[in-house]
C-alpha cells in the first residue's frame, strides 16, 4: 500500500463503449458535487454542454466578436488616416472622406482578425499545444479519438475517494476502470 | 440492391452499417496503412509535370517580363486575369459549400467538406499568383501594402484592386485556418492510430495534443461557427469584390452593376463542379462509396443545376442590358463579343455552362457517375471561357475603332494556365496521401445524430 502511495497519480478514469454510459456517468458525477472531472470523445458530445461551465464559451464568442470590432475599427480607421491624413489625393474634386469605398477592405480585415483571433483563443482556452498530458497514460487511450469515449476524474478534486469514484465509474457500466500515473 | 428500391427511397448519405469504429479506420487506413497505389504515382507524376510547365512558364515571364504574353494596350487583362477570375471562382464555391451548408447544418455537408475546402486552399494559392505574374514589375507586389515608406505613398483605398488584394489575402489566410481547425481532431485520430514513429510524431504535431475534452469540444464548437458565420459571407464580398474590377472599369461591357452576383453566382457554379470532378474518381478509388454516397453527387449535381439556372438568369441579363440601355458602344461590343473573334469562348461558354448541364433534369443523368463528371469537367472549361471572353472581349472593342485589337495568347499564356492546374493538382494529390480525405469526426457525429433520430 505505501508503493502505491508514493507514485503520485492523476486521477482515476473509466472507459465507455458508449457515449451514453459516459454522459450519465458524467451527469451523475456533477449532481455529487465533483468538479474536477473530464470526459474524452472521439466527437462532441452535447449533453455534456449543460455540465460544463459556460463562461468560457460565452468569453471565447465575446472575444472572437471584440475581435471583428477591432478588425472593423482597425480597417476602417487606417484607410480614414491614410486617403484624408496622410495622402490626400484631390481626384476631381470628390470628397477624401470617401467612406462607403472603405467599407470592403475594412471588412475583409475585420474577418480575418475575427479567424486568427479566434483561433488564438481557442488554442489558449484549450490549452493547446500540450504535447504531453497524464491521461494519454491510461490504457486503450488511443480510442478516445475513435471508437471509445473515457470519463477521468482528477485526484486534485477535493471530493475524489477512489473507492467512491471507482463505485461510481462502475455502476455507469464503464468497461474497464485504471488508475493513471501522472 | 433491386433497381426500383433506389428510385424509391432516397439513398441514404452514410451506409447503416457505417459505425465510429469503421470510418476511423477506413479513412485512417487510407493515408496510414495502405500502400502508395499505382494511380496515385501516376497522377502525381503528371500532376508534377504540369507544375513543371508552370516552373518553366513563369520562370520565362519573370525573366523577360510581360511581353512574352499575347497582351498588349489596350488589352492589357489577358489570360493572367481570367486564370485568376477562373481560379479564385472555384475556391470560392469550395468554401460556400463548406460554410454555408455547416450554417444550415445540411447532413451531406460532412462527406464533402474536407474535398471541398482543400480544393479551396490549392485553387486561391494558384488564383493568388495570377494577379502577381500579371504585374509589369513583379518583385513590387509588395506595394499594394499600406506600409509606412520613404516615398511617402500610400495605396488608394477607393480602388476595388486594392480592395482585392485585401480580399484576397484574408481570405487565403482564412480558408487556412478554417481548414486546418477542422483537421485537428482528425489528426488526433491518426496520430492515435500511427503505427510508426515518424506518422506518430507528424499527425502529433498537427494534432496539438488534442484529446476530445468536452471542454476542447465545447470550444471547437463555438469558434467553428462563429469562422463559418464568417466564413460564408466572406466568400460572396471576395467573388463581388473580384466582379468590381471589371464594374468600375469605364470599358463598354465592364461598366456595370451586375457583376457582383453575375461573378458569385459564376464561383458557386465552378465549386459544385470541381468538387464533383475530384471526389467523382476519388471516391471510386478509394471505395468510399458507403461514405460518400449516390446521395451526395445527386444532392450536389441538383444544387449545380439551380445554379446553372440562375447563371443562365444572368447570361440573358448580359444579353438584354446592352440594348435596353441606348448606348451604341455597348451594343457594338455585345455584338462583338458573340460574333466577333473571341465569339467561339461566348458560344462554348453557353454550351457548356447553360445548355448541356440541363441534362441533369434527368435523374439517370445525376446518377451515372460518367456523365455527371463530363458535364462538370464541361462546366469548369465553360468558365474559364467566361472568364476569358469577359476579360477580353471589353478590352479588345474600346469606344474608338482605332483602339480595337485582335488578341492572341502565345505559348507562355498557355504554360501559366496549365501549369496552374498542375499546382493545385499536385496539392490535391498530396493531401489525398497525406491527411483524412473526409472529415473522420464529422462523420461520427452524424452517425450519432442518425441513430438518435
Amino acid at each position: 500500500m505505501s508503493e502505491a502511495a508514493a507514485t503520485p497519480i492523476y486521477g482515476l478514469v473509466g472507459e465507455f463503449a458508449e457515449a451514453a454510459g459516459a454522459i450519465a456517468t458524467a451527469r451523475r458525477l456533477h449532481h455529487e458535487g465533483f468538479r474536477r472531472f473530464d470526459v474524452h470523445s472521439p466527437l462532441p458530445l452535447e449533453e455534456l454542454e449543460e455540465i460544463l461551465p459556460a463562461r468560457p464559451r460565452t468569453w471565447l464568442a465575446l472575444i472572437m466578436f471584440g475581435g471583428a470590432l477591432a478588425g472593423l475599427g482597425f480597417g476602417f480607421l487606417m484607410q480614414y488616416a491614410i486617403a484624408v491624413i496622410f495622402y490626400p489625393l484631390n481626384i476631381g474634386g470628390r470628397p477624401l472622406d470617401s467612406w462607403p469605398a472603405f467599407v470592403p477592405s475594412a471588412w475583409e480585415i475585420c474577418a480575418f482578425a475575427t479567424v486568427y483571433i479566434g483561433f488564438a483563443a481557442f488554442l489558449v482556452f484549450c490549452r493547446l499545444p500540450k504535447p504531453y498530458h497524464p491521461i494519454f497514460n491510461a490504457p486503450h487511450f488511443a480510442r478516445a479519438s475513435q471508437d471509445r469515449s473515457f470519463v477521468a476524474v482528477a485526484a486534485s478534486d477535493p471530493l475524489f475517494d477512489a473507492e467512491r469514484v471507482t463505485a461510481i465509474l462502475r455502476e455507469g457500466r464503464a468497461a474497464s476502470i485504471a488508475e493513471v500515473p501522472e | 440492391m433491386v433497381a426500383t428500391t433506389s428510385h424509391a427511397l432516397p439513398q441514404p448519405v452514410i451506409g447503416p452499417e457505417q459505425n465510429d469504429t469503421s470510418v476511423s479506420e477506413q479513412l485512417s487506413d487510407l493515408v496510414l496503412v495502405k500502400r502508395t497505389p499505382l494511380w496515385w504515382y501516376a497522377g502525381m507524376g503528371l500532376s508534377a509535370a504540369l507544375m513543371l510547365w508552370l516552373v518553366v512558364a513563369a520562370g520565362y515571364l519573370l525573366y523577360f517580363g510581360v511581353g512574352v504574353w499575347g497582351v498588349n494596350i489596350p488589352v492589357a487583362w489577358g489570360w493572367a486575369l481570367a486564370n485568376y477570375v477562373w481560379w479564385i471562382g472555384i475556391a470560392s464555391g469550395g468554401t460556400f459549400i463548406s460554410s454555408l451548408f455547416y450554417l444550415v447544418g445540411a447532413e451531406w455537408r460532412n462527406g464533402v467538406n474536407r474535398f471541398a475546402e482543400s480544393l479551396t486552399l490549392f485553387a486561391a494559392a494558384a488564383a493568388g499568383l495570377m494577379p502577381i505574374f500579371h504585374l509589369g514589375r513583379q518583385g513590387l507586389f509588395y506595394w499594394l501594402f499600406p506600409y509606412p515608406n520613404v516615398m511617402h505613398i500610400w495605396p488608394q483605398f477607393r480602388s476595388p484592386l486594392l480592395w482585392d488584394f485585401f480580399a484576397l489575402a484574408a481570405y487565403v489566410l482564412n480558408s487556412i485556418v478554417f481548414w486546418y481547425i477542422g483537421l485537428i481532431p482528425d489528426c488526433a485520430t491518426l496520430r492515435d492510430r500511427a503505427t510508426t514513429r515518424r506518422a506518430q510524431i507528424f499527425y502529433g504535431v498537427l494534432a496539438l495534443g488534442w484529446r476530445g475534452s468536452a471542454r476542447h469540444w465545447a470550444n471547437y464548437k463555438i469558434v467553428y461557427l462563429v469562422m463559418a458565420g464568417f466564413m460564408a459571407p466572406m466568400v460572396v464580398s471576395v467573388h463581388s469584390i473580384v466582379g468590381l474590377d471589371f464594374a468600375a472599369g469605364i470599358a463598354a461591357g465592364w461598366h456595370s452593376t451586375q457583376w457582383p452576383p453575375y461573378f458569385f453566382i459564376g464561383a458557386l457554379y465552378s465549386g459544385w463542379a470541381a468538387t464533383l470532378l475530384l471526389i467523382i474518381p476519388i471516391r471510386r478509388l478509394y471505395r468510399l462509396e458507403r461514405i460518400v454516397t449516390e446521395r451526395h453527387l445527386d444532392i450536389i449535381a441538383r444544387f449545380m443545376l439551380a445554379t446553372g439556372l440562375m447563371l443562365a438568369y444572368c447570361y440573358s441579363l448580359e444579353a438584354f442590358q446592352p440594348f435596353y440601355r441606348g448606348d451604341p458602344a455597348e451594343r457594338h461590343f455585345f455584338l462583338y463579343s458573340v460574333f466577333g473573334p473571341q465569339g467561339g469562348s461566348f458560344w462554348t461558354r453557353n454550351a457548356l455552362n447553360i445548355f448541356l448541364p440541363q441534362l441533369l433534369w434527368l435523374p439517370a443523368v445525376r446518377r451515372s457517375t460518367v456523365v455527371l463528371w463530363l458535364l462538370s469537367l464541361g462546366i469548369i472549361v465553360g468558365m474559364w471561357f467566361e472568364r476569358f471572353n469577359f476579360v477580353v472581349a471589353a478590352l479588345a472593342h474600346d469606344y474608338i475603332p482605332s483602339y480595337w485589337f485582335n488578341f492572341s495568347a502565345t505559348i507562355w499564356d498557355e504554360g501559366i494556365l496549365y501549369g496552374s492546374i498542375g499546382l493545385v493538382l499536385v496539392g490535391f494529390f498530396l493531401f489525398i496521401r497525406l491527411l483524412p480525405v473526409v472529415s473522420i469526426f464529422e462523420l461520427r457525429e452524424l452517425i450519432h445524430r442518425r441513430r438518435k433520430a
